[in-house]
């Protein structure tokens, strides 16, 4: 039981975060019920799939909890940056998304955002389809696309991992400029506007987005060290890659 | 060698895995150094200093949440709570895998 106690104790230092989701009421209703339209397909394929894999593995619903948890954490979690003197916070879901899959992790990102929404003013309700799209479906799209396009090319597990973690959260800020550009833009061309935001986002996001690869590359290989067997079960890697590393 | 096989031996060599950790960590290193940083803003997160300031500037006024648990240190008790739930949850979900390789383990060993 020392693991739990030890981590609780370190989270007992959090603090409540101001960062980057969507705040309740910033987007106009029109806006808000399209992202929901296009985030909730995602989340029901990621119910489907969580169904299915939890028949198929046993260590699916641990390593699905501890991902949840993870990913709860980490996207209220505010980190300061003193380049640009503000704080924000990682995803999580380009590591959730290597580990479960995109669609697993986009339901995971929205129960999280969720919770945030409800209990921590942290994002909002209307905004919450907004949110998960960004946060949820890019970002593990694109961090599992990112992993998965490395590996292929013969990358290692480690730089694999690391630039699903960056392109995981580059993605989402920039999906959340695209949807807070087009939402508030009223009469205003869409891209310079966009491009203002994208640039008010870069000195926050940018050694960000390389601590989250850091952190993504980090779990993924305490995984392979701890439970290599998890990582053959998920196709995250093959097995002759295990048994060609002892 | 062609091109192909030339990028992949680059991408599978140690050497090239360390360069890309040692970049990446001086530049997290240097942002997060407070020596070097402003000392403008006492660290608003970016949805004031982007969301909420672009809304701002084109009328859009964020609103009160549903449940409000920004009033006073009601907002610190519900991040320490979300902190020990998610925190004990991910401890413990860690311990169950660790107890499946155990397992694993033991009955193999049984079986032997």
């Amino acid at each position: 039981m020392k693991i739990p106690f030890l981590m609780t104790a370190v989270l007992l230092i959090a603090a409540p975060a101001h960062a980057m989701h969507i705040s309740e009421g910033i987007l106009p209703l029109p806006w808000a019920v399209a992202w929901y339209a296009v985030a909730l397909p995602f989340v029901a394929l990621g119910i489907r799939q969580v169904n299915r894999m939890s028949r198929q593995d046993l260590s699916f619903k641990p390593l699905a909890g501890l991902m949840a948890a993870v990913v709860f954490i980490i996207s209220c979690m505010p980190v300061p940056v003193p380049t640009a003197g503000t704080c924000s916070h990682p995803c999580g879901t380009g590591m959730a998304a290597i580990l479960l899959g995109p669609f697993v992790s986009s339901l995971i990102a929205a129960v999280a955002l969720l919770f945030q929404a409800l209990f921590l003013s942290h994002g909002g309700l209307s905004t919450w389809g907004a949110n998960v799209f960004s946060m949820g479906v890019i970002g593990s799209v694109a961090g599992y696309f990112a992993f998965k396009g490395l590996r292929a090319m013969g990358a290692s597990l480690a730089v694999s991992a690391f630039f699903a973690g960056v392109q995981a959260d580059w993605a989402t800020y920039m999906v959340t400029s695209v949807e807070l550009a087009s939402g508030i833009r009223g009469n205003e061309p869409f891209l310079p506007l966009l491009e203002k935001i994208l640039l008010a986002f870069v000195p926050t996001q940018l050694p960000l987005g390389l601590l989250e690869g850091a952190m993504t590359a980090g779990m993924v290989l305490l995984l392979y060290r701890k439970r290599p067997d998890i990582l053959v079960a998920m196709r995250v890697i093959k097995a002759g890659e295990v048994k060609a590393n002892g | 060698m062609d091109k192909k096989s030339g990028a992949r031996n680059i991408l599978k060599t140690s050497a090239c895995s360390h360069w890309i950790f040692i970049v990446a960590l001086s530049l997290v290193s240097f942002s997060f150094c407070p020596a070097i940083a402003p000392r403008a803003e006492p660290w608003p997160g970016v949805d004031e200093t982007v969301v909420e300031k672009f809304a701002r500037e084109h009328s859009r006024e964020s609103r009160e949440p549903l449940i409000n648990t920004d009033q006073g240190d009601l907002l610190l008790f519900a991040f320490l709570l979300a902190g020990t739930a998610g925190g004990f949850a991910a401890g413990y979900y860690w311990r169950m895998l660790l107890e499946g390789k155990t397992k694993a383990k033991v009955s193999s060993r049984l079986r032997k």
